[in-house]
């Protein structure tokens, strides 16, 4: 066997750049396994719902269902986007860790990366949602046709993908675990900003017009459109732009992100 | 020469091609020239140490070896191919010093991702037992020791069979007997053709480990050769003998002489040539009771790459330098 060399030719480069399920379960069975992750993802949402849902008022008409079916819409947003910022996050996490210069010395190609990450994200987001969603119909006090609850779930879903753009962008700026320190406590500001905890008609004119422009007004409307047929154009407007400016600052940083970790 | 056309030729042509080929690679980051000009050929099989200071450019040059970044000028392959496609086809494995590992995942979840990555891989199983990490396959890594922690950075970086491994100060944290048990690895895997680059602090590591230790200083290489070659490159050997009125027999006259010392009875004559110095002491002289020795490695590493100013080739250092 000491002649035995290494012959180059023999060797395969892995199919769609590395892109696997391995790795998908092991990075879903890490989240779950994370108790903060779990508390501030599934259980605090669910827990707000149970608080603010019951609320004076709550079988109000509102849309197409009645005020349990807005709040737990707009619960299940919130859930979704701390989620997806947190899993956001954990790329700043790793490459601090040097995860991410360990992964760059093997075949994994960075967009299968990053698709990687995205799927979990979503994942994990799918799962607050859900969470929510299910605490609701057992506490039996939301009402709205089935297909609204259906459409306004994914709707909400794809809208999270804002804040998993979000969470790359505050892991890279603010490295370390720090992030989510910052992005907990902000996206709870943001969230009664923009309306989602609790109606912007409740607000002030000057609180009013300052929320049409933070990035969680324009989501929150696009996620109750379903429930409340109602979109203003800013509301489009706004969830797209922060999009975008969300996605070029975590580009941006990524990019900047030349130093040896 | 087949060495750079790897398709369609037949497997046995494959030993021809170097395991590196570095030619004129020079790396600038904005004002600071990290690397000046290097030129370096590795052929398969062999065990090499890479020494310098720090900022030597060793880190800059292993990084281009990885594909992590790109030679400002001149080219790097690896087994034929640019770095990222050696890489991609598990070829290249690297061991880091630190970090590189999620604290969350245990040993085994750590493994199997990794070689989920690649094409072709060894058997989980297989890795962890010949890592010597089975028995700790459900730990998590947070709750892993220095020394656990950098066996398994060892598996992940075999888990293709890489025809190169780089590794970054491998022993760190080791101790003498897991130093000496993880040498012997290396040793049997290197027979099997696998080429070993390793940057290290330890010089005696160096020395005793590696067939061949190329030592860089200032962005090039200052010396390249056996431990022993790279020692009397530096500083040539020692010639001790006792001789009484030293002084008088003309010993600084001699060719390839740097200096002399002479202390009481005592004779020390540093030079490149000790034989025909020993030869002149014992033939003219009266000398008696000689021995001739060489400098450490330590005093050839610091001799070489102590110049701070220009990077000078190895003979300008030496020649003018009478110690």
């Amino acid at each position: 066997m000491t002649t035995q060399t290494i012959d180059p030719t023999q060797r395969r480069v892995p199919s769609l750049g590395g892109f696997n399920l391995t790795v998908l379960g092991i990075e879903l069975r890490r989240m779950l396994r994370n108790r903060r992750t779990i508390i501030f993802t599934l259980v605090l949402p669910a827990a707000l719902l149970l608080s603010f849902g019951g609320q004076q008022g709550w079988d109000d008409k509102s849309g197409s269902g009645n005020v349990a079916a807005y709040i737990l819409v707009s619960m299940a947003l919130y859930g979704a986007a701390l989620t997806a910022a947190a899993g956001g996050a954990m790329v700043a996490v790793e490459r601090s860790l040097g995860w991410s210069r360990q992964l760059r010395l093997t075949p994994l190609n960075p967009v299968a990366y990053i698709l990687m990450k995205a799927i979990v994200a979503l994942t994990m987001g799918a799962l607050a949602i859900a969470a929510v969603n299910i605490v609701g119909m057992l506490m039996g006090k939301a009402e709205m046709p089935t297909h609204v609850w259906i459409v306004s779930a994914i709707v909400t879903l794809f809208c999270t993908l804002t804040f998993a753009a979000l969470g790359v962008f505050v892991g890279y700026v603010v490295p370390g675990e720090n992030a989510m320190q910052i992005l907990g406590p902000g996206l709870a500001l943001l969230s009664f900003l923009g309306g989602v905890f609790i109606p912007l008609s409740q607000y002030s004119d000057t609180v009013r017009h300052i929320a049409y422009w933070s990035p969680m007004y324009g989501v929150s409307e696009i996620a109750r459109a379903p429930l409340t047929h109602e979109l203003p154009w800013f509301a489009v407007v706004n969830a797209v732009v922060w999009f975008g400016l969300f996605v070029a600052g975590a580009a941006w940083r990524m990019s900047k992100d030349t130093a040896r970790v | 020469m087949t060495q750079t056309s790897l398709s369609g030729t037949a497997g046995s042509d494959a030993r021809l091609v170097p395991a590196v080929q570095i030619s004129g690679v020079t790396k600038d980051f904005g004002e600071v020239h990290a690397v000046r000009g290097i030129d370096l050929t590795l052929e398969q099989g062999e065990i090499v140490a890479f020494l310098g200071p720090n900022g030597a450019g060793k880190t800059t040059t292993i990084d281009m070896l990885l594909g992590l970044s790109h030679p400002t000028t001149g080219s790097i392959e690896v087994l034929g191919l640019q770095p990222r496609q050696a890489i991609s086809r598990g070829l290249v494995s690297a061991v880091m010093q630190t970090g590189g590992l999620l604290k969350d995942l245990t040993v085994r979840e750590t493994v199997t991702y990794t070689a989920s990555l690649f094409a072709h891989t060894a058997p989980v199983d297989d890795v962890l037992r010949t890592a010597g990490i089975e028995s700790i396959a459900d730990r998590k890594v947070a709750k892993c020791s220095g020394g656990e922690q950098q066996r398994l950075r060892f598996a992940m970086a075999l888990l293709p069979d890489p025809a190169l491994l780089l590794l970054d100060e491998p022993t760190t944290g080791m101790d003498v007997e897991g130093r000496r048990a993880f040498w012997s690895a290396i040793r049997a895997d290197a027979e099997q053709g696998r080429t070993v680059l390793f940057a290290t602090h330890y010089l005696e590591e160096a020395d005793q480990y590696a067939d061949r230790i190329v030592l860089i200083s200032h962005g090039r290489i200052v010396a390249d050769g056996t431990g022993s070659q790279v020692k009397a490159l530096a500083a040539g050997r020692t010639v001790r003998a006792t001789l009484p009125d030293a002084e008088t027999y003309g010993l600084a006259e001699l060719p390839g002489v740097d200096s002399v010392d002479v202390r009481g009875e005592a004779v020390y004559v540093h030079a490149k040539d000790t034989d025909t110095v020993a030869r002149h002491l014992l033939t003219q002289t009266p000398a008696h009771d000689l021995e001739i020795t060489a400098r450490g490695l330590e005093d050839a590493f610091l001799s070489l790459t102590g110049d701070q100013d220009d990077a000078a080739t190895y003979t300008d250092s030496i020649e003018g330098t009478p110690r």
